[in-house]
């Protein structure tokens, strides 16, 4: 079964996904910035779920994190906040978070919730593997959603190759060893990596994450790849210059 | 039943190992060796050596008469705050320093509540001559000044945690970060229970020379290797794990955990993990943790900066959940009061952390012939000058 996912993966081009903190700037800015992204020819677009301890990401991150939670958002209300997004919206949406809200939802009613409101997939860097196939993989295959696996420079070939075979939609390539939104430009390094992943023929597409922060990055992140995600450079735009400066930030992309 | 960790990392439902993709590797090396390693004889032979001639084992069983004479009881202090660096901390950063150098590893990280895991570590660090990296909350940097002091003495650069509560669980969450940011060289000294599997088993297994050493040393004493209860504190729970881990399947012995309670469990301002938390991910592991109702992890409050974490080791969420431990909690003034009472019938000053073992006291009463032995898990000269604002004794 394809879902939306899947079916822009099809469209030959380089997506250009951008990931924000939902209920950042303000609590209810949500509707809003995902309405602008798409308007504004961005292809996907990963809803931040903030969570208190986000270990896997940088300061801005952090920081966007810890401000949507005192604005008081909840997974409660980004889910009521997306009650209608499919009415004026129709490029695939991702929720991306931690594993602990979900948890204290509940997966199966964060699921069947997801379903609804016509959510295509979700990122949670700390659901393991293992876990996720032993214990949700059954859920959130129940309720059409794509659970979407990171890789990072140092996962090895061996543990690439089973992702690879249990991913759908795509494989979320970690640009380099950091947190988010830490490293400035992509060196020999990062080149050397694209390129083993190519040469490795995976039947997932992949999209490349971390360290995307304009159009010279976009670039060499999408040469080899099916698309790029850009999350703190873009919060680090509308902190700057407010929700209104969205057109300009994309056209600086691409 | 086992309260051991199992094949796959877990205790009961507890524990396992909630990671980033980007730590993967770092931890499934630790996971697939750290067995064979730690029981390798070299390893063993190296580990006790140093905790003899270095740290300073095997600390005194104290048979603690006016404090048995005070509350009806026979009971006994495992010194642990004799060893070197006046806690228990340096078992655990001993055996793990010989682990980072068997796997090669050149930086090490680690995170500290009120100090003495990070001297702990800036000591090994020194001894063995590798780079050492201490991330601290902001607010325990105020509050833990010596320690800070002795960290920079020792030759580490210790990293103020600006985010969150600004306190231990926020300098763990930079500890990770860190090592996310700087996979290949680095190694994660953990210095509590916590943490992905396995290395609350790791840290567990490390610190269990206390429990091995209190058998032997009641035999000598009393007769017999059994004491009736072992008392800890228990923050994240590394001194709780090595006092219990030889008794976990001896059912006679009664093991009793007190967290912190704080201003009071109701208060709002508390670290009673068990009475507050409910099961959660925290730090990569399924523990119990206090959070919000959306999942968000609670920032919490404890007097003494090394009890101040939201979530409790999964062995011991194990231990609570199943019935195998007695928890119970004390607040500040009872800790800071229990603290005073050692202090003046035995001349022993404790951790803030210990004291709150100590405050046992007035939550349970024993029976006269019951050996009770408390794990005296660290010294109070850290303290000092929580002491003086709380006793007003400048």
């Amino acid at each position: 079964m394809n879902n939306r996912i899947n079916n822009k993966l099809k469209e030959d081009e380089k997506l250009l996904s951008i990931y924000f903190t939902a209920g950042y700037p303000a609590l209810n800015d949500t509707v809003q910035i995902i309405q602008d992204l798409e308007k504004n020819g961005v292809d996907m677009i990963e809803i931040g779920l903030p969570f208190s301890d986000p270990l896997a990401d940088g300061p801005t991150i952090q920081e966007s994190s810890t401000a949507a939670l005192k604005n008081g958002m909840t997974t409660e209300i980004l889910f009521d906040q997306l009650k209608d997004i499919r009415k004026s919206v129709s490029i695939p949406l991702i929720v991306m978070g931690y594993f602990n809200p979900l948890l204290q939802y509940g997966v199966e009613a964060f699921c069947k919730k997801c379903e609804e409101i016509g959510i295509d997939g979700i990122i949670m860097p700390d659901l393991p593997l293992d876990v996720y196939q032993s214990e949700y993989e059954a859920i959130f295959k129940k309720y059409g959603l794509r659970n979407i696996f990171l890789i990072t420079p140092q996962t090895s070939d061996e543990r690439i190759r089973q992702i690879d075979k249990a991913s759908d939609g795509f494989i979320y390539m970690v640009s380099s060893a950091s947190v988010t939104g830490s490293k400035s430009g992509f060196g020999q390094e990062q080149e050397i990596y694209f390129e083993r992943i190519f040469k490795m023929n995976l039947k997932t597409p992949q999209i490349i994450g971390f360290g995307i922060k304009d159009a010279e990055t976009f670039q060499q992140a999408t040469k080899t790849t099916n698309g790029a995600i850009i999350g703190s450079a873009f919060i680090k735009h509308i902190t700057a210059k407010g929700v209104d400066a969205i057109p300009e930030f994309i056209k600086q992309i691409r | 039943m086992n309260y051991n960790v199992d094949e796959k990392g877990y205790y009961g439902e507890f524990g396992g190992a909630f990671i980033p993709e980007m730590l993967y590797p770092n931890v499934e090396e630790l996971r697939r060796n750290y067995l064979e390693i730690m029981y390798e004889e070299s390893f063993q032979k190296e580990f006790h050596q140093l905790l003899k001639d270095y740290v300073g084992r095997p600390s005194p069983l104290y048979f603690a008469k006016r404090l048995s004479e005070k509350h009806g009881c026979k009971i006994y202090l495992k010194r642990e705050d004799l060893n070197h660096t006046g806690a228990h901390k340096i078992n655990n950063t001993i055996g793990q320093i010989l682990m980072a150098q068997k796997l090669g590893k050149t930086r090490i990280i680690a995170e500290t509540g009120a100090g003495q895991h990070g001297v702990a570590t800036a000591t090994v660090c020194a001894l063995m001559g590798l780079e050492c990296i201490v991330y601290m909350g902001e607010i325990d940097i105020a509050r833990q000044a010596p320690n800070v002091a002795r960290m920079k003495m020792l030759g580490a650069e210790v990293r103020p945690a600006k985010s969150g509560s600004r306190t231990l669980k926020d300098a763990t969450n930079e500890a990770i970060r860190d090592w996310v940011n700087n996979p290949v060289d680095t190694y994660y000294i953990i210095g509590s229970a916590i943490g992905p599997h396995p290395y609350p088993d790791m840290v567990t297994r490390f610190q269990s020379i206390i429990s091995e050493e209190i058998k032997w040393q009641l035999k000598e004493k009393e007769g017999r290797e059994n004491p009736d209860y072992v008392v800890a504190c228990i923050g994240g729970g590394s001194n709780a794990a090595g006092t219990y881990y030889h008794f976990l399947h001896e059912p006679e012995v009664g093991i009793i955990a007190v967290e912190a309670a704080g201003k009071g469990i109701e208060s709002g301002e508390s670290a009673a993990t068990s009475a507050l938390g409910k099961v959660g991910i925290i730090h990569g592991c399924k523990t119990m943790l206090m959070q919000t109702v959306d999942g968000q992890i609670t920032e919490p409050y404890s007097i003494s900066a090394g009890l101040d974490y939201p979530g409790v080791g999964p062995m011991h969420s194990h231990l609570h959940t199943s019935g195998r431990a007695e928890f119970y909690s004390a607040t500040d003034d009872e800790a800071m009061a229990a603290g005073l009472e050692l202090s003046q019938l035995e001349g022993i000053i404790p951790a803030i952390e210990t004291g709150h073992a100590f405050a046992i006291f007035d939550h349970k009463k024993f029976k006269p012939d019951d050996i009770v032995v408390i794990s005296l898990s660290g010294r109070g000269d850290k303290d000092l000058s929580t002491y003086i604002d709380y006793f007003k004794l400048a």
